[in-house]
């Protein structure tokens, strides 16, 4: 590759509720330890978002601030330019929410999404908050997911979007199903840093924008695997 | 004095007895080794009778402290600089902060005409209700246990209106962060005091409109709608406090760090709205030197150990500032249990990149998902069991160590140091 992988973290100032920050991280380290040069743009949202990353990411947000950032994306243009030409958009909880026609707004009323998902969300009568499991669509051939939820949405697939994964534990989209993606768009409820304990899926954006990847050296992988087991076991002991 | 024990002689019979019982409840709590017991001791009495919390505020000029971080050791510093006035003051000093531990600090001090009150971010409203203050202090707002407590911004909303609907009551409150600032602004009389604002994730955009803030220094502007950091009449600058006079003095307090400077303007701000000098005030603050156990200095086995709690992102950044340099060793601590938050995402809002080259050490319950934290930061580590283990691996680099834990994983090795204050 000729010019870094280009990282662009999409309004941090807006949607970024809780250790976002991570997602980029671990792409980044993820992307290094296999010699691939990388870079991370923070576009605010005062700022125009450039249409030549590489992989978008989304973050969490109130439901105040994610209004205002699915307004000010639609009226910019460049992520929607982005992900026609085939870039990476992976977005967690409110981000995702966002991907969709449409989605819950603060007093309750439908805000228009960015429609890069086809998929609806409201929101629903509790509030999903704990640590969530779900299978992977065997397609994408990732590991189980493992992380926290923390939100109220419950969100509907249309037919041009799959189901990312099945749950086993907690709510995500709030029919069994968890997150959903169509070609390269990939959305999850897991919040915050969503890949720290799904390398699998972090690998499978990066395979996405930059082609086969060597892989790790297994000392690399060894403290985040340890993580994922010590989280999987102790959500299915606790029951 | 008088005419306040007056006061609380004419509480009705039903306060009175469920005061008693619930000072009964907190002794035998205590005497169990569970705590200090206020908060069993006011949940008995609440449940003898509901509005006893506004029943024992009357009379009595009461302060109210909150914000995310910073509120046991505010309302410590505020309790001390109002020393000067005399006569008892009621306070929760043990962090009981919600309407239960409220009413057992009024419970146990009938006598005292002044309280000062830590409250919790999420019963603010309810309190100020309850107690009608006559001081509001709103020191910062940022994320904080998001898996139990409020989006910040709803916070600032609500704070927005309850202040609004108490018009007598004063508010002191930190301009330099937005969203207080602007749910401050709905208050008939504000004392701003630019106490500085490390953390600033949560307030990139204006709590009003929404449009990106403005940023030049400390100072802050919404280019949509106006709303602006308002004039500061106490100022922190460095170690030296700027009163309302202009006058400059510095704090030279025992406390370590930014943001105890920080909270000891707040609390200088209070004392003057209650008469005290500036100079009075300010030698009772020097004289506090640890609160409830924070920043207290044990030694074990040849090993200075000082314990620092920080609880979300904001605190571990101001935390990281006051750490002894290099050599010092340095012990991280995260659980992740129910008062600490059952998500540890908030690590990855923490930049630790700072500590490559430092000797850290990694504990706690959720020690895992801390050393993948660091691991991202290209900070070398070393994984421990216990604060034994600690000591141990601390003694062959220095004879100190810094601790640095979030809330039950402070809680256990202040227990496994012997309860130290």
């Amino acid at each position: 590759m000729s010019r870094p992988l280009r990282l662009v973290w999409v309004y941090p100032d807006l949607l970024s509720t809780y250790g976002d920050r991570g997602n980029a991280l671990v792409l980044e380290r993820r992307a290094r330890l296999r010699g691939l040069p990388v870079e991370i743009v923070e576009v605010n949202s005062d700022q125009p978002v450039p249409r030549d990353g590489d992989i978008y990411l989304m973050g969490g947000g109130e439901d105040l601030p994610q209004t205002l950032a699915a307004r000010r994306l639609l009226a910019d243009g460049g992520l929607h330019a982005a992900a026609e030409r085939g870039a990476v958009v992976f977005a967690v909880c409110a981000g995702y929410q966002m991907l969709g026609l449409e989605f819950g707004g603060a007093d309750d009323a439908p805000v228009r999404g960015l429609g890069l998902l086809d998929m609806r969300s409201g929101r629903g009568e509790r509030r999903a908050v704990g640590e969530i499991v779900a299978d992977v669509d065997p397609a994408l051939n990732v590991g189980k997911l493992t992380g926290f939820e923390n939100h109220q949405g419950v969100t509907r697939l249309g037919q041009q979007a799959r189901p990312l994964a099945r749950t086993t534990l907690g709510t995500g989209n709030g029919d069994g199903t968890e997150g959903a993606y169509a070609g390269r768009v990939l959305g999850t409820y897991l919040h915050g840093p969503a890949l720290v304990r799904n390398p699998g899926l972090a690998d499978l954006l990066l395979y996405w924008a930059a082609g086969p990847l060597p892989p790790l050296p297994p000392q690399a992988e060894e403290l985040a695997s340890r993580l994922r087991e010590e989280r999987l076991a102790a959500v299915t002991t606790d029951g | 004095m008088d005419d306040n024990s007056k006061q609380r002689f004419r509480l009705p019979m039903r306060a009175r007895v469920a005061t008693t019982v619930g000072g009964a409840a907190a002794t035998v709590s205590r005497l169990a080794g569970k705590g200090d017991g206020s908060v069993i001791g006011g949940v008995i009495s609440l449940r003898l009778a509901p509005d006893l919390l506004s029943l024992l505020a009357v009379g009595r000029r009461v302060v109210l402290v909150t914000g995310t971080n910073g509120k046991t050791t505010t309302t410590k510093l505020i309790t001390a600089a109002l020393a000067p006035l005399g006569g008892e003051i009621a306070s929760n000093i043990y962090g009981a902060n919600m309407e239960a531990g409220l009413t057992s600090a009024l419970s146990r001090a009938p006598d005292a005409r002044v309280a000062v009150l830590e409250t919790d971010e999420k019963y603010i409203p309810a309190m100020i209700k309850a107690t009608r203050p006559a001081v509001v202090v709103l020191l910062n707002l940022s994320r904080d246990q998001m898996d139990r407590a409020a989006e910040i911004w709803l916070l600032a909303r609500r704070w927005r209106e309850a202040i609004e609907n108490a018009p007598d009551c004063r508010v002191v409150a930190n301009a330099d962060d937005p969203l207080v600032a602007w749910a401050a602004s709905s208050a008939r009389k504000v004392t701003w005091v630019a106490a500085g604002q490390r953390w600033r994730e949560d307030s990139w955009c204006c709590p009003h409109c929404g449009a990106h803030l403005q940023r030049d220094g400390d100072d802050w502007s919404c280019k949509e709608c106006g709303l602006r950091r308002p004039p500061v009449s106490w100022l922190l600058y460095d170690n030296e406090v700027i009163d309302a006079t202009g006058r400059s003095t510095p704090l030279d307090l025992a406390l370590p760090g930014r943001a105890n400077r920080s909270n000891a303007v707040i609390a200088l701000a209070v004392a003057e709205a209650f008469g005290v000098h500036i100079t009075q005030a300010l030698r009772e603050l020097r004289a506090v030197t640890s609160v409830a156990g924070r920043y207290t200095q044990v030694n074990r086995r040849g090993c200075d150990i000082r314990l620092l709690l920080a609880k979300n992102p904001a605190g571990w950044l101001e935390a990281l500032d006051v750490m002894a340099p290099a050599p010092a060793p340095i012990l991280l601590s995260v659980n992740a249990q129910g008062p600490d938050g059952r998500d540890t995402s908030w690590l990855w809002d923490v930049d630790f990149r700072r500590l490559r080259g430092r000797h850290v050490l990694v504990g706690g319950e959720r020690r895992l998902d801390l050393a993948v934290r660091l691991e991202a930061d290209e900070v070398a580590f070393r994984l421990v069991n216990d604060i034994d283990e600690a000591i141990d691996a601390a003694l062959t680099v220095a004879p100190n160590l810094e601790v640095l834990a979030n809330y039950t994983a402070f809680q256990q090795y202040r227990v496994a140091l012997g309860r130290v204050q």
